[in-house]
């Protein structure tokens, strides 16, 4: 069933759509010469390599478990030899393990790797928990915790996230094209397992394609249409934010501090959802994933599936390398993606784009002193006033920031988008969550006293 | 004429004697008796308001003194002089201070050590640091974007090439800098303490050999040379305990990278 209301919510900006290879299909990437897995894909507790160095691993072998609960098994992406586990400083200044793993190109499948079996919703999240699955919208959190919402919280609405609102991205945009069928079918196992009585799937209005083809498969079973939902949203970023969509499907307002589940839904990423299905059939675990490559410095822009852990640089040459220098690339879309520093970086698993931008889109305007505009405030999904909390946390005032909401802010970068002073918002406001942090843990250990 | 004048003069004349009065009066009577040590005290402290004693501030700390909830030689930026005064005017023995300073833990300026990449963004060390651990190619050492040269009161703190040098004839070992440096290297040492490892780094030796020339690479020969055993090896980063230091100085003449060195502002500082 089609939903042609256009749901959308408050604030935001309609930033520019660059869908440049909506039209590529997706290229198969060879296996490199060697990967680097770190064991930390996700959010929660870091996986210990069960991995030493001159091992032998084959492909969906398990490299990295964990005990903690929220956390997410990591597997080798290729067959091969470790050739070093050693220590590196992930994005968030964190040094992690990672298993270096120089491949032999003959991608041998580990034995382990055979469909799951299972016959209730319990057994199910016991194997999905095997698969390594976390969400592949972009901020990792494991899949099999999302969907074991604590005793109390009573779930009845499943969103699937299909509105990639992000510049140039369209790796989830090729998934509805290219295996529309696999993300329905997902969903209806869910449906099953969980018996979820709404089910939204939302897609922004610029991507008229993906909407009628999955609005049509979910119309063929009588048995889901009723409950299966395609919903046209409108193109505003940032859409894909979790509380954003769920606010413009159902209506509902998630509180500040709570998750999604406390107001009775689960959001997932349409890849997640397509995996879920993929995984149930053949058993592989989360090894690869498509990224979409482009921006200004790219070659040949291309949406392109990669072996989990392949260097950004072996990336770029399967799509023609550069056409100038790059001088920034994100890992992300360019409104929340993280500059990397080294080409020899590896794709994770929720990596869904690699921007490539050259010296004239790089370029940072200098800092200028704020004029009170307010139009941060006006942008802001979340209702905060980013203003205010960037001079507060420049100067270290975490009661202020405490009374301004600083915790509720997402970072989508509307504030920073619109500055017209062109202020370093989001990071300054990045900065007062570590200060919170900080000022909490402190508190904490003089309490303890 | 002359009424106009006189009568409102009278009036406020009188009002002004009457509330005088008053005031007075209730003054006295209702008095605040404060101690007159906890104004002496106050007197002789430093009155930096730093926080460092652990009150709010000098006021707070000289009640506290002649309450008995903090020690004469609670002030560590007043140190030994103060805390004999303070003993002095509450009439009790004081204990020594040992004067102390802040020292930073890395001498990896841009000239010995790598930069790891640009950093475009606001001018703090702990927004810095959170991305890949800094611009610096070595995650364990300074920033160098001075978040303790902006706490210190005292302007005892420059970065200098990149990395934040304290001058210890100006530090007064309030410990701000400690609390504000998002790495966490900076120790409190005696001032008396002329050598330590100047080094942070937790990396294997060949890495730190990679990103910077005078980092501490493990090679435990201090720990071999030291003669009264001050010099501990732990995770790849040797540490000498200053209270067993006794500044005989084999360790630098050992040390391959010179992350031993001696502290040669030391001199100077004994004579402020």
């Amino acid at each position: 069933m089609l939903f042609t209301k256009k749901a959308t919510f408050r604030g935001g900006v309609p930033v520019p759509h660059w869908k440049n290879t909506a039209e590529a299909e997706t290229l198969q990437m060879g296996v490199p010469s060697k990967v680097y897995i770190p064991m930390l894909q996700h959010i929660g507790a870091p996986c210990t390599p069960v991995v030493n160095k001159g091992d032998t691993v084959k492909v969906g072998q398990v490299i990295g478990t964990s005990d903690k609960l929220i956390s997410a098994p990591i597997h080798s992406s290729v067959s091969g030899r470790v050739t070093n586990v050693a220590p590196m400083v992930v994005f968030n200044g964190q040094s992690v393990m990672t298993v270096e793993i120089e491949t032999d190109g003959l991608q041998e499948v580990h034995e382990d790797v055979k469909p799951p079996v299972f016959n209730n919703k319990e057994e199910f999240l016991e194997q999905l928990k095997k698969s390594g699955l976390v969400g592949l919208g972009g901020a990792g959190f494991p899949t099999h915790v999302k969907l074991a919402p604590p005793p109390g919280k009573e779930v009845d609405t499943l969103i699937i996230n299909g509105s990639e609102c992000e510049p140039y991205i369209t790796s989830d945009y090729r998934e509805i094209i290219e295996n529309s069928w696999n993300i329905l079918l997902g969903v209806y196992t869910l449906v099953d397992l969980f018996g979820f009585k709404n089910v939204w799937i939302g897609i922004e209005d610029n991507k008229p394609e993906a909407i009628k083809v999955l609005s049509n498969i979910a119309a063929k079973d009588d048995k889901y249409s009723d409950v299966v939902k395609v919903v046209k949203l409108k193109s505003r970023y940032p859409q894909g934010a979790e509380k954003m969509l769920i606010y413009a499907c159902t209506g509902r307002k998630v509180p500040p501090g709570k998750l999604p589940a406390d107001v009775g839904v689960i959001v997932m990423n349409i890849n997640s959802v397509s995996f879920i299905r993929e995984y149930i059939r053949t058993g592989m675990p989360l090894v690869k994933k498509r990224v979409t490559v482009d921006g200004p410095a790219v070659k040949n822009p291309a949406n392109v599936e990669v072996p989990i852990g392949t260097p950004i640089a072996d990336v770029f040459e399967f799509c023609g390398g550069f056409r100038s220098e790059p001088v920034k690339v994100l890992m992300g879309g360019p409104m929340m993606g993280v500059a990397q520093y080294s080409l020899q970086y590896p794709v994770l698993k929720h990596t869904n784009a690699l921007i490539a931008l050259d010296e004239k889109s790089a370029k940072i305007p200098p800092e200028g002193p704020c004029i009170r505009c307010g139009r941060c405030v006006d942008v802001c999904p979340m209702n905060l006033m980013p203003l205010h909390i960037n001079r507060h946390s420049l100067h270290g005032d975490v009661e202020a920031l405490e009374k301004y909401h600083a915790n509720d802010c997402m970072e989508c970068g509307c504030c920073s988008y619109v500055c017209p002073a062109k202020r370093h918002l989001v990071q300054s406001i990045r900065l007062a969550k570590a200060q919170l942090r900080q000022a909490a843990t402190a508190a904490a250990a003089k309490g303890g006293k | 004429m002359l009424y106009e004048v006189l009568i409102p003069a009278t009036i406020m004349g009188g009002l002004g004697i009457l509330f005088g009065t008053g005031l007075a009066y209730v003054s006295k009577k209702f008095e605040v008796k404060t101690d007159e040590r906890v104004v002496q005290v106050r007197e002789v402290l430093p009155g930096a308001n730093c926080g460092a004693c652990g009150q709010s501030g000098c006021d707070a700390f000289a009640e506290a003194v002649v309450s008995g909830v903090c020690k004469v030689n609670g002030c560590p930026v007043g140190g030994d002089n103060v805390a004999r005064q303070i003993a002095e005017i509450i009439g009790v023995e004081a204990e020594a201070v040992e004067a102390r300073t802040a020292r930073v833990m890395c001498r990896g300026d841009l000239s010995v050590s790598k930069v790891k990449f640009e950093y475009e963004g606001i001018n703090d060390c702990a927004a810095a640091a959170s991305l890949y651990g800094g611009p610096m190619a070595c995650s364990y050492g300074c920033v160098g974007l001075g978040n303790c040269v902006r706490v210190c009161e005292f302007g005892a703190i420059t970065v200098e090439n990149g990395v934040a040098k304290v001058n210890e004839a100006l530090c007064t070992a309030c410990e701000k800098c400690v609390a504000a440096c998002p790495k966490k290297i900076i120790v409190m040492v005696p001032k008396s303490s002329e050598y330590a490892v100047n080094c942070s780094s937790l990396d294997r030796g060949n890495i730190v050999m990679k990103n910077c020339k005078v980092g501490c690479i493990g090679c435990g020969r201090c720990v071999k040379v030291c003669p009264v055993n001050a010099i501990t090896l732990k995770n790849n980063l040797a540490v000498i305990n200053p209270e067993l230091c006794t500044n005989c100085g084999e360790c630098e003449k050992v040390c391959p990278t010179k992350a031993i060195n001696r502290h040669r502002s030391q001199i100077f500082a004994n004579v402020g």
